[in-house]
C-alpha cells in the first residue's frame, strides 16, 4: 500500500513537473489521450470543421458585410478563452467564448473559429496540444457550440426573451464543453475499480464544478455583447434572423 | 433615447455581476483553507497518471509562467483591440449614415 502510494505520488509529480497546470487547466494536454483516443476525436471534430467552412463561405458570399461581424465573434472567443478567473472551488479555469458566435452563425461557423483559438493555445502557449485539438475541439468548438445553439432555437420558440436565451444557451454551452472534456478523459483513462462512471464523476468534480460560476459569467458577458450588437450592428443581426425585423427601428 | 439609456444601465449591471463572480471567489476562499479542490484535482491526476505517462511532447512551451503569461496576454490584447476597432468603426458608419 505504501509503495503504491510513493508510486502514485512520484508519477504526479513528473506529471506536475511536465504540466505545471495545463492537466486540469482546462484543455486536455499535450500527448494526454492515449492514439487512438486522439485519433477518434480528430475524426470526430473533422467532419464539422469542414461543414464549417462551407457554412461561413455560404455566409460570407450572401452577405460580404457578416465578414467583420465573424472576425468580432473569433475576436470575443479569443479574449474570453484568454482569461483565467478564479472559481469558489479554489482552482482557476478559463471560459471558451463560442457562445456567441454560434447563436450568431450557427454551430458550424464556430466549430472553425473555436479550433482556431485552440490552435493557436496549443502551438504558442503549450495549452491543450496538437494529439489532442480533435478532442479539445469536440468539447469546445463542436459540442458546446451545439449546445449554445440547441438552447438557444429553443428558448426564442418558446417565446424567451431574447436575453435569457442567450445566457441559458451560452452558459450551459460553457459548462458541456467541461462536461465533455472530462468524458473524453473517462472515457480513455477509466478508473481502475469504478470504470467509465467513477472516472467521470471524478473529472467533472474537478472540471465541471469549478466551471459553474464561470458559466454563469460567460452567459452574462454574451448578453453584454448581444446587447451592444443590437445597438451598434443592428442590420447583420437582423439579417442573422437574432434581431427580428419589426423590432429594427 | 430613454430605451437607450436603459439599456445602458443594464449592460453596466451585467459588467457589475461579472466583477462580482470574479472577485468573490478570492474573498470567500481568504479565510478557508485552500486544501480541498487541491487536493482533489491531485487525487484525479494521480488516478489518472497511474500506469499511463503521456506519449507526445508540446514541441514547444514557454521557458516560464512570465513568458506564458505574456502570451496569454497578447492574446486577450489581440481580441480586444479587434473588438475595440469593431465597435469604433460601427459607431462611426451608423453616425456617417444619420448625417446622409
Amino acid at each position: 500500500m505504501a509503495g503504491q502510494a510513493v508510486c502514485l505520488s512520484v508519477g504526479f509529480f513528473i506529471i506536475m513537473a511536465v504540466f505545471p497546470e495545463n492537466v486540469y487547466a482546462m484543455h486536455i494536454a499535450e500527448g494526454f489521450l492515449p492514439p487512438v483516443w486522439a485519433g477518434i476525436w480528430w475524426a470526430a471534430a473533422l467532419p464539422f470543421f469542414i461543414l464549417g467552412m462551407k457554412s461561413i463561405q455560404k455566409k460570407v458570399s450572401e452577405k460580404p458585410g457578416l465578414k467583420m461581424l465573424l472576425g468580432l465573434v473569433g475576436a470575443f472567443a479569443f479574449v474570453i478563452s484568454a482569461l483565467k478567473v478564479p472559481s469558489i472551488t479554489g482552482s482557476s479555469s478559463h471560459m471558451t467564448g463560442v457562445g456567441l458566435g454560434a447563436i450568431l452563425f450557427g454551430p458550424a461557423a464556430m466549430s472553425v473559429l473555436g479550433s482556431l483559438v485552440l490552435l493557436f493555445q496549443a502551438l504558442l502557449l503549450a495549452h491543450g496540444g496538437l494529439t489532442t485539438l480533435g478532442a479539445n475541439a469536440f468539447s469546445m468548438a463542436v459540442a458546446g457550440p451545439l449546445v449554445s445553439y440547441g438552447i438557444y432555437i429553443l428558448m426564442r420558440r418558446l417565446k424567451s426573451p431574447l436575453w435569457l436565451a442567450v445566457f441559458t444557451g451560452a452558459a450551459l454551452g460553457d459548462i458541456t464543453t467541461y462536461l465533455v472534456t472530462s468524458a473524453q478523459l473517462a472515457l480513455a483513462i477509466p478508473s481502475a475499480s469504478g470504470g467509465f462512471a467513477a472516472s467521470f464523476g471524478k473529472f467533472a468534480g474537478v472540471f465541471a464544478l469549478t466551471q459553474v460560476p464561470l458559466a454563469v459569467i460567460e452567459g452574462l458577458l454574451t448578453v453584454l455583447a448581444v446587447n451592444l450588437l443590437a445597438a451598434h450592428s443592428g442590420e447583420e443581426m437582423t439579417h442573422l434572423s437574432v434581431l427580428r425585423k419589426e423590432v429594427r427601428q | 433615447m430613454s430605451k437607450r439609456t436603459g439599456t445602458f444601465y443594464i449592460n453596466l449591471l451585467l459588467i457589475l455581476a461579472v466583477i462580482v463572480l470574479a472577485v468573490s471567489p478570492l474573498v470567500i476562499k481568504k479565510g478557508s483553507e485552500f486544501g480541498g479542490a487541491d487536493a482533489e484535482a491531485q487525487k484525479v491526476a494521480a488516478e489518472v497518471s497511474q500506469g499511463y505517462e503521456p506519449w507526445y511532447q508540446s514541441f514547444w512551451e514557454p521557458p516560464g509562467s512570465e513568458t506564458e503569461s505574456l502570451l496569454f496576454a497578447l492574446q486577450a490584447a489581440a481580441g480586444s483591440g479587434f473588438i475595440g476597432y469593431y465597435f469604433g468603426y460601427q459607431r462611426g458608419r451608423k453616425k456617417e449614415r444619420e448625417k446622409n
